[in-house]
Formats: structure tokens, C-alpha cells, sequence
């Protein structure tokens, strides 16, 4: 097992070195100027303060020697100054970070439990309606644009029905201290309902699929005929061989789950990680653009990181074998 | 695995299962087919006239005249709905096509030349899984600089991993078969036994992986451009339809938000559903639906 984690680790640390290498040599090779992007329209700027700045920025020096320098400053856990904000890129990330993680944390918690249950519901009534309903419902939300789904929720619940608010975090014109929770949870109720609709269909797929090789097995046919009831063959073979590869599945979702939260926050204005993300690489922040690339990857690389822990810890053979 | 039968299926009532798979196989390919043909000849036949400011009453809730609608410059959306799912079947073609050329060429590479290989190309794949799609799509369009290659570009790369590692698997189930150890026996280069030996074998995988990618890429497609990093704004995209429309449906004009994505995900769930039962039937040992 510690052997198990220490490798993956190690293969972590490799692919993460990959993604830094990969998004620096593309960002360097953009057409955009970062010099240009950083003064925007500032026509007072002399040749003079460029040069200093491609300087100070390292420009003049070859791709590895800029990579070798913008990594050691990211080791020192120094992001750069992000140009559109005109800020540190830590501290950008930072106070956005945490409303994502919110989102993310809501809807990956409400679709994983509501997706193992409705995937369950589905194999223990295969054939009937309830499993219809479900695979329907599946396959549909599968192949549903998740911002078109943020829309047409604005659609229905604010603009029709005036439940919820088109947009924003919390209310326009009140500074951001003076919002209060509830006035942040009305705000966060439609991107966080969205992201879990979409993410229900993966998992209840995935659940009825296994809960289904599951119950027909010969030790579950053996159980029938020993006089156990559903209930029970749930209890004593269901749960156990259904709960770990959907968990599996739930970490491994990470990566559709950040992506989904992208969409989802720029379609509610909701100021996330993904927003900003959206707001960096059309504004050319490269500095900003690159930190939120990495840590997003990070985040991913977490997931299935915990993910084949999470296999590796409750399967008795694959943790024999490690 | 000796699952129990399910009795319904040998109800006379009910075709056998095999049979019913390939019926399937036949009405949803009908369906796509229809689907694809009235998109092209619709790109083909509508006039470009209802595209032109002015031609038609502004802001219109559907109606006989315009069945989808107008918007505020008085366009007709059926119209540019049409064009845009065309675009979406187009881009969807080329890179789907281009991801699976991908996929078969690490894929047979990772199984045919040794472990150093193959340990590079799951490298590979995991760094690719590693990023979120969407991201990874951002970065590329950020680089090319939006526009039809970012599109293709970043779509084509980041969808060939699981049919990557499905070939690689099938691939090295066969490497050790008779005919390819005396092909091998008689000097013939891994090119020659990949190209002769291989790829046929291999093909009908692809052939499933390519249908059951376009439901992906389309997707992605939409949700790349509705970000501001495909299409540019002239082009009549999904994408573009959808965000052209974001600041209307406050004014009610629920409309010009609901038809494009309806048409869309009609559009994907045809081919994510053509490609299931396809597999169904060419492989009915993994696949039960």
C-alpha cells in the first residue's frame, strides 16, 4: 500500500511537470504579445519602458532558460503578477478558489449520492418504468450541452418563474462584504443545481451497469434461492460491490467536473476559478491563464490519485498485489 | 459470465436479442441518417436571405412564418440553426476522423514496439486525461488563436485516450497469433505487419470509436465557441447562437435560447445512441442496454 501511494506520487509529480512543460511552450508560442496585452491601450508607454519590461520579464532569453526561471519562481510559490488584475496570480486564485470549490464540492456530493441511488433504483427494477425513467434520463442529460442546461434553467427559474437571480454571486452594487450568506446561497442554488444534473447521468449509468452484473450473479442467484430478500441481497452483496467502482468513478469525474464548473460559472457570471480562467485567456493573462491551468490539472491528478487509493485500500486483491 | 436469461426476451412477442440489437442498429442509423440529410439539404436550400437584417419583423416568438423565431435584428433562427448544426456535422467529421487516426496509431505503437513505447504512450494518456478537457481546449485555441484550427486542433487532441487504450488492448491480444509471429518470422517490418495484419482487425473498433467520439466533439465544439474561443461571431455556430442570445431571454425572448441547444443535443443524442447500439451488436459481451 505505502508503496502503491509513493509510485502514484512520483508519476504525479512526472505528470505534472508534463503539464507545466506542455502550457508554457503553448503559451509561449500565442500570437498574443504578452508585453502588448500587459500596457493594453496605454499609447504613453516609451520603447524605452518595453524594453525594459520584455527585461525584466525575461523575453530576450531562449524557451528553456524562460521555462527553467518561470519554474523556479513557481517552486518558491511565486504565481507572477497577473496582468488583468494587477495583482499577484496566488492571490487571484486564492479568493476565487474557494467559491469554485463550493460549487464543485455541492454538485460532485449531490450527484454522486443522487447518481448511486438512482442507479441502484434502475438495476433492482430493470426492464420497468423507474429504469427507463433513469436510463432516459441518462442518456438525454449525457448528451446535453451543460451550458445550454444553464440556460435554459435561467430561462425557467429566473426569467419565468423570478426565483432566482440572472447571475453574479450576490446582489450588483453591494460591496462584497456586506453580501450575506443567504443572498450568496440564492446566487449559488442554479450553477450548483445545474453542475449536479449533468453529473447524475455518468454515475447512474455506471451504477446500473455494475449493479446489474451484480445481482445476476450465481452468489446472488444463491442468495434468492437461501430465501433472502432484496433488501437484504442489497445489503449483504449489493451495496459492498457497487459503492467502491462508483466511488472510483466520482473522483475520477474531477476532470468533466471542472470543466463543467467553467461553463457553469460563465453562464451564471458566478466568480469562480472557471470564469477567470475564460476571462485570463481571452484577455491574453498569460501569468494568470498558466496558474490556473496547473492548479486545475493539480486538482484533476488529485482525484485519480485518491481515486486508485480509494480501489487499492477496499479491494483485497489489488491491495495483495501492491 | 453466465448471466441468467432474461425471460422477456424469449416471450414470442419479442424478437431474440441479437436480432433485436441489429434492428436497433438499423432504426437509430435511419434516424441519423434522416437527421444528417435534412440538415444538408436545409445548409444547401435555405436562403440567405433571412439572414439579412431587416427581412422579417424583429424579435418574433415563433410562429408559422418563422417556426423558431426571429431575433432582435429580425434573422430567421430556424434558418441559422440549420447552418449551424451543418457547421457542427462538418467540424464534427474532421476531428472525430483525425482523434481516431490518433488513437490507431498509439494505440497499435504502445501494443507492437516494446515496453518503451507503451510506457511513453500511457504517459501520454494520463498527462492528457490530467488536464480537463475544456482547459486543455482553451490553451490550444489561446495558441493557434481561436478559429477553425484551435477547434479541430484541441478537440482532435483530447479525445483519443480511451479508444487509444481500447486498441492497445486489442492489439495485444492478437500480437501473439500465429500468422503475425511468422510474419514477424519472416522479417517483416511493424509497419508492414501493423498495416496488413493489424489495421483490419482493428477497424471495426475504429469504426465504433468514431461514431461514439461526434456526440463528444460536437459538444465540445458548442461549448468551446459559446466561450468566445471558436467560432468567430459572423460564423451562424450553436455556439454562437446560444451567446448571441444570452442577453436576450431577460426580455422573454426564451426562444433564441432554447432552440439552438434543443437542436444540438437532438442532433448528439442520435449519434451517442447509433453509436451504443452499433456497439451492442459487434460486441455484446461489454455493452448491455
Amino acid at each position: 500500500m505505502p508503496r502503491l501511494v509513493l509510485l502514484r506520487l512520483l508519476r504525479l509529480a512526472t505528470l505534472l511537470i508534463g503539464v507545466s512543460v506542455l502550457a508554457f511552450v503553448l503559451v509561449r508560442n500565442s500570437p498574443i504579445d504578452p508585453v502588448q496585452a500587459y500596457i493594453g491601450a496605454d499609447v504613453n508607454i516609451t520603447d524605452e519602458q518595453l524594453a525594459r519590461l520584455r527585461e525584466q520579464w525575461g523575453l530576450d532569453r531562449s524557451p528553456v532558460e524562460q521555462y527553467l526561471a518561470w519554474a523556479g519562481t513557481l517552486v518558491q510559490g511565486d504565481f507572477g503578477t497577473s496582468t488583468l488584475y494587477k495583482a499577484p496570480v496566488l492571490d487571484v486564485m486564492g479568493a476565487r478558489f474557494g467559491a469554485s470549490l463550493a460549487l464543485m464540492g455541492v454538485a460532485w456530493t449531490m450527484s454522486g449520492v443522487l447518481g448511486y441511488l438512482l442507479g441502484v433504483a434502475a438495476a433492482m427494477h430493470r426492464g420497468r418504468l423507474a429504469d427507463r425513467v433513469v436510463s432516459w434520463y441518462s442518456y438525454t442529460l449525457s448528451a446535453t450541452p451543460t451550458f445550454w442546461l444553464g440556460i435554459v434553467f435561467l430561462v425557467v427559474f429566473s426569467v419565468w418563474l423570478g426565483w432566482f437571480p440572472v447571475g453574479l454571486a450576490g446582489p450588483q452594487g453591494v460591496p462584497a462584504t456586506d453580501v450575506t450568506f443567504a443572498q450568496r446561497l440564492h446566487h449559488f442554488v442554479l450553477p450548483a443545481l445545474t453542475l449536479s444534473a449533468v453529473g447524475v447521468a455518468n454515475i447512474a449509468m455506471h451504477t446500473r451497469e455494475k449493479m446489474t452484473d451484480v445481482l445476476n450473479s450465481d452468489y446472488v442467484a444463491f442468495a434468492r434461492a437461501r430465501g433472502e430478500t432484496t433488501a437484504q441481497i442489497f445489503r449483504n452483496h449489493g451495496f459492498r460491490n457497487s459503492v467502491v467502482p462508483a466511488t472510483t468513478l466520482q473522483f475520477a469525474y474531477f476532470a468533466e467536473l471542472f470543466g463543467g464548473s467553467v461553463l457553469a460559472e460563465t453562464v451564471f457570471s458566478y466568480p469562480g476559478l472557471g470564469s477567470t480562467l475564460t476571462e485570463a485567456a481571452l484577455g491574453g493573462d498569460v501569468p494568470l491563464l498558466l496558474g490556473i491551468v496547473l492548479v486545475s490539472a493539480l486538482f484533476v491528478f488529485t482525484g485519480n490519485l485518491i481515486a486508485d487509493v480509494v480501489n487499492a485500500a477496499t479491494d483485497p486483491r489489488i491491495r495483495r498485489r501492491a | 459470465m453466465n448471466a441468467p436469461p432474461d425471460p422477456r426476451l424469449h416471450s414470442r412477442s419479442r424478437p431474440r436479442p441479437r436480432l433485436r440489437a441489429r434492428r436497433d442498429v438499423v432504426v437509430s442509423l435511419s434516424v441519423v441518417v434522416l437527421l444528417v440529410v435534412c440538415v444538408i439539404a436545409g445548409h444547401l436550400l435555405l436562403d440567405d436571405a433571412a439572414l439579412r437584417p431587416n427581412s422579417a419583423p424583429r424579435s418574433s416568438p415563433p410562429g408559422v412564418e418563422h417556426p423558431f423565431g426571429t431575433d432582435h435584428l429580425g434573422q430567421d433562427l430556424f434558418t441559422r440553426v440549420v447552418k449551424g448544426l451543418a457547421l457542427s456535422l462538418g467540424i464534427g467529421v474532421l476531428t472525430a476522423a483525425i482523434s481516431t487516426a490518433v488513437s490507431a496509431v498509439l494505440g497499435i505503437c504502445a501494443a507492437l514496439l516494446g515496453r518503451r513505447v507503451d510506457g511513453v504512450v500511457s504517459w501520454l494518456i494520463d498527462l492528457s486525461i490530467g488536464i480537463p478537457h475544456l482547459i486543455f481546449m482553451i490553451l490550444l485555441a489561446f495558441t493557434v488563436g481561436g478559429g477553425v484550427p484551435g477547434i479541430v486542433l484541441g478537440i482532435a487532441l483530447t479525445h483519443w485516450m480511451s479508444l487509444a487504450l481500447l486498441v492497445r488492448a486489442d492489439v495485444k491480444q492478437i500480437r501473439g497469433a500465429e500468422f503475425i509471429l511468422v510474419s514477424r518470422g519472416l522479417g517483416r517490418s511493424p509497419l508492414f505487419i501493423a498495416r496488413r495484419h493489424v489495421l483490419p482487425l482493428v477497424l471495426p473498433q475504429l469504426l465504433v470509436g468514431f461514431v461514439l467520439m461526434f456526440p463528444h466533439v460536437i459538444l465540445h465544439e458548442a461549448a468551446l465557441t459559446f466561450l468566445g474561443f471558436g467560432f468567430s461571431p459572423q460564423t451562424p455556430a450553436i455556439g454562437i447562437l446560444l451567446s448571441e442570445g444570452m442577453p436576450h431571454i431577460s426580455s422573454g425572448m426564451w426562444w433564441l435560447a432554447v432552440f439552438p441547444g434543443l437542436a444540438l443535443l437532438l442532433l448528439v443524442l442520435g449519434f451517442a445512441r447509433l453509436g451504443d447500439r452499433v456497439r451492442t451488436v459487434l460486441d455484446p459481451a461489454t455493452s448491455n442496454g
